[in-house]
């Protein structure tokens, strides 16, 4: 049994390093993000392992569901600037120092300190082989309407205000810049234009156009 | 499982993840990367504290309810993040982070 875990759990790992190098080494965006994906359900496989069900489950929920698909709307929406073509990652030394960095963090840094630092494991109660006490989903719905009832609600607060600053800042230009016309204003508007002396196109041509968003631009530019 | 896995290979699993992370954070020039760097700086922390919290404190939930607000964070970050991104290409057309420096004097 302990080995069979081994070996899942060598796996699991062998998943998160790998899809999260290719995360930062891929040159397609979009590739990296569907790397991203993979990336996160290992994760989610390791706190399964773990036994952590419910952070599981909000993991897959939360990452893979909603974040993953927020990154890959944006890579989406910007899309005619993110492709192949292009160079991802910074060039010259600069490259050279971050991974220099990253290499030293970890091999200088995280690996000694982990390895050396006495971790105080205390052995689970009873003889061995009876199962651990273990916090689970109960423990956890109670302490976040009793313990943490504080947070909670400021966790609430914070990801409306997310929500509503997303909004904000994603759909402002565009609230500036394009003008809906009521169904009245748009009537009086063809009705002058059909008027107009002279003007041989139809009414419905010589609207001004509603600003394209920038996603047609960038076609009509290819 | 415990006893099959010990601790600190979980940690080193976290720090490699970190490492990659801030490596991605730091060398993408799409901001988009570099946000995509972000999360998994952030999904390296919360194995860190799953680990923590089932290795050394089983029978309390901190370490568990602490990842869920990370989690929390990590997605109105993004939400967030990806918005800025949007606007910023709007205003721009790019999303390379080296161009958007109208702020540098």
């Amino acid at each position: 049994m302990p080995t069979v875990i081994q070996i899942i759990f060598g796996l699991i790992a062998a998943l998160i390093v790998g899809a999260a190098v290719m995360v930062v080494m891929v040159r397609n965006v979009i590739h990296a993000a569907l790397w991203l994906i993979a990336c996160f359900f290992g994760v989610g496989a390791l706190y399964l392992l773990l036994e952590a069900e419910f952070l599981a489950v909000v993991q897959v929920l939360v990452y893979v569901g909603a974040i993953s698909i927020l990154i890959l709307f944006a890579i989406m929406l910007t899309r005619q600037v993110t492709g192949e073509g292009v160079r991802q990652l910074v060039g010259g030394w600069r490259l050279w120092l971050i991974s220099a960095i990253s290499l030293l963090l970890f091999a200088a840094v995280i690996v000694p300190t982990v390895a050396t630092h006495p971790w105080t494991i205390t052995a689970p109660p009873g003889p061995p082989g009876t199962p651990e006490p273990l916090a689970g989903v109960a423990e956890l719905g109670r302490g976040f309407v009793y313990e943490f009832l504080l947070q909670f609600q400021v966790a609430g607060i914070l990801l409306t205000v997310a929500l509503i600053g997303a909004i904000v800042i994603a759909f402002e230009e565009r609230a500036r810049r394009r003008r809906v016309l009521t169904l009245a204003e748009e009537y009086e508007l063809r009705k002058r234009l059909a008027q107009r002396p002279g003007s041989d196109t139809p009414a419905g041509e010589a609207l001004p156009a509603p600003r394209a968003a920038p996603i047609s631009e960038g076609e009509s530019q290819r | 499982m415990t006893s099959a896995i010990p601790l600190e290979a979980v940690l080193v699993v976290a720090g490699a993840l970190f490492c990659i992370g801030l490596f991605g954070a730091l060398s993408r020039r799409n901001m988009v990367g570099i946000l995509m760097g972000v999360e998994l700086m952030l999904n390296a922390v919360n194995i860190n504290l799953v680990a923590f919290w089932r290795y050394l404190e089983p029978r309390y939930i901190s370490g568990q309810t602490f990842a869920i607000f990370i989690i929390c964070v990590a997605a109105a970050e993004a939400a967030v993040g990806l918005a800025m991104v949007i606007a910023i290409y709007r205003n721009w057309l790019t999303v390379n982070a080296d161009t958007v420096d109208s702020l540098k004097g």
